[in-house]
């Protein structure tokens, strides 16, 4: 089976943030990247699906600046087969980042596209949908559980009332949720294996922007907060501050 | 356009804010409402739905979409808005409405200005806000396409009551075999119709200050006097003390509830970049350093195994 794993290079979740000099976009002095959490669920699943028919091949994709290529050794260390780097050193809005990837999928032939439920960084969740739709795939989201059977997958998803399971032809494009498995770290033989493996470098065809950045900017501050008290005695106080105060109860 | 969700035979509160707020938009802008429902036996809805905001109700329904995903519905939807020829469609920014807003968008050769806090209309411009890498950053941008796919926030928006009576009208769906489709083949329901993160008004979360998996028994009680969602840290999911569909934080569900009640939690920089757009915040813990407390409206310190029970009991005596 062949697999390509979309991931995306974003600001560690740890990160604080700083707004850079145009306004527009994180200053990126001190900033540590990593792969988008979610998008780790994605590479173990294809890692799983490998290890699991004996066979197979995992590419990673990504778009992204050269510096991406940090993030793609981290996926090959962790055991992808080969990576390709969509070359993009301005930032591109979903639809963009969608087209690039197209650009590179639709040649490849793959029987499952993986990506995570959405990134951490613009939580858009919608450039596997939008790769979905160019590439006429079917697309289901926020996935938990995956089973191959032949031509088709079956994948659970949580729904606000419970669970649902799904049945997809093949191929198709998931996108992965935490819970679906729990993702390895690159050991050290891989990462020394990873310096092997193939990584292809292309441009992205220039597609017009769909959205413009006006701001960047710093949340509101939160007004000063006040300590009501310490201990259950406090706790009459907060009932009156949330009733009369802030109005919720 | 409003898209409008249901679930269990109801519409969602969310759904009602969309419309509320896209009623503002057509007002000063001069524009017209139309509401859509979508689904097998979706016709039953259009009552809830008449004096909501909406100048007209599109109904497609059809016994072919029973089992159908996002996926399907998004095509119709995409359908319809290409038939009607709108200029802005609105979702709210639930699990399902952001995967049919995705689709529709890829659909109509555009993509989702996505989780949205605010839309202003300027002219012809149309400009959002959204909070990005969780809330720790705030975005403003023009949409620079039509139609504009934009999805709204759950609790960013007034749902109205007593307008006009909408007309109602029913458009056929263009399904199609769905052999190249997703299908759901089995729905599994919970007893207890849990409130989802996301759109929930009141939120109590959980950390490790609570100090075993059983006492989120003190967390689950307070909620449902309150009738509130329960959530929880990554810490605790990490654990496995609690399901990862109620994590809240950076790598779990940005939520912005009208009450957000952190119990045992210290605040770690992804959790608060998760929850600190909830408008009123609420942190219970025995450390008065905890981040958390320069998050929150309203703090007490101390040992929530002795706080946690009275304020159950003082809201039981006034609700």
């Amino acid at each position: 089976m062949k697999i390509a794993v979309c991931l995306k290079r974003v600001p560690d979740t740890a990160t604080r943030v700083r707004i850079g000099g145009d306004g527009k976009s994180i200053d990126p002095a001190d900033v540590q990247y990593i792969i988008s959490p979610y998008d780790e669920f994605a590479l173990e699943e294809a890692l799983l699906i490998r290890e699991k028919a004996g066979e197979g091949e995992v590419t990673v994709i990504t778009v992204g600046p050269e510096a991406a290529s940090k993030e793609v050794r981290t996926a090959l260390g962790m055991g992808a087969d080969a990576g390709v780097i969509i070359q993009a050193e301005v930032a591109l809005d979903p639809r963009q980042i969608a087209c690039a990837l197209v650009g590179v999928l639709k040649d490849r032939g793959d029987d499952l596209i993986l990506f995570g439920r959405q990134s951490v960084d613009s939580q858009g969740a919608q450039v596997a949908a939008l790769v979905a739709r160019e590439m006429s795939l079917p697309f289901v989201n926020d996935i938990i559980s995956l089973e191959i059977d032949g031509a088709k997958v079956r994948v659970g998803r949580d729904t606000d009332g419970g669970r649902e399971v799904i049945e997809c032809p093949l191929p198709a494009i998931l996108g992965c949720d935490k819970g679906l498995n729990d993702p390895r770290y690159p050991s050290l033989k891989g990462i020394m294996a990873a310096r092997k493996k193939p990584v292809e470098t292309v441009e992205a065809q220039p597609v017009e922007a769909s959205l413009e950045t006006i701001e960047l900017s710093l949340p509101p501050a939160r007004p000063e907060g006040k300590i009501v008290g310490e201990g259950p005695d406090a706790v009459s106080e907060l009932v009156r501050l949330l009733r009369e105060e802030a109005k919720v109860i | 356009m409003v898209f409008i969700e249901s679930r269990s035979g109801e519409v969602k509160k969310a759904s009602l804010e969309a419309m509320g707020r896209a009623r503002q938009i057509a007002d000063a802008s001069g524009g017209r409402v139309d509401a859509v429902l979508i689904g097998s036996g979706v016709a039953t809805l259009a009552d809830s739905l008449a004096d909501r905001g909406a100048h007209r109700l599109l109904v497609c329904d059809s016994p072919a979409l029973e089992d159908a995903t996002g996926d399907g519905i998004a095509r119709e939807l995409a359908a319809i808005v290409g038939q009607e020829q709108t200029d802005i469609v609105l979702l709210s920014s639930t699990s399902l409405g952001k995967e049919i807003a995705a689709l529709s968008a890829g659909s109509l050769g555009t993509c989702v200005a996505a989780d949205c806090v605010d839309v202003q209309i300027d002219g012809t411009d149309i400009i959002i806000e959204r909070p990005v890498l969780a809330g720790k950053a705030h975005l403003t941008q023009r949409v620079l396409v039509r139609p504009a796919v934009i999805t709204l926030r759950p609790n960013y928006g007034e749902p109205m009551k007593g307008a006009e009576n909408a007309a109602v009208v029913s458009v056929d769906a263009v399904a199609g075999d769905g052999s190249n489709e997703p299908r759901r083949i089995e729905t599994m329901e919970s007893d207890d119709q849990k409130v989802d993160l996301t759109e929930a008004e009141i939120i109590i979360s959980g950390g490790r200050g609570l100090k075993a998996p059983e006492n989120f028994e003190l967390i689950e009680s307070l909620a449902a006097t309150l009738g509130a969602a329960v959530g929880a840290s990554r810490a605790v999911v990490d654990a496995g003390w609690r399901p990862h569909s109620e994590q809240v934080g950076q790598t779990g569900k940005t939520v912005s509830p009208k009450l957000y009640i952190a119990i045992g939690i210290s605040g770690a920089i992804q959790h608060l970049a998760g929850m600190s757009t909830s408008r009123n915040i609420v942190a219970i813990n025995k450390d008065p350093n905890a981040p958390i407390f320069s998050v929150a409206t309203y703090g007490i310190v101390g040992d929530l195994f002795e706080i946690v029970p009275r304020l159950e009991e003082e809201l039981r005596s006034i609700l």
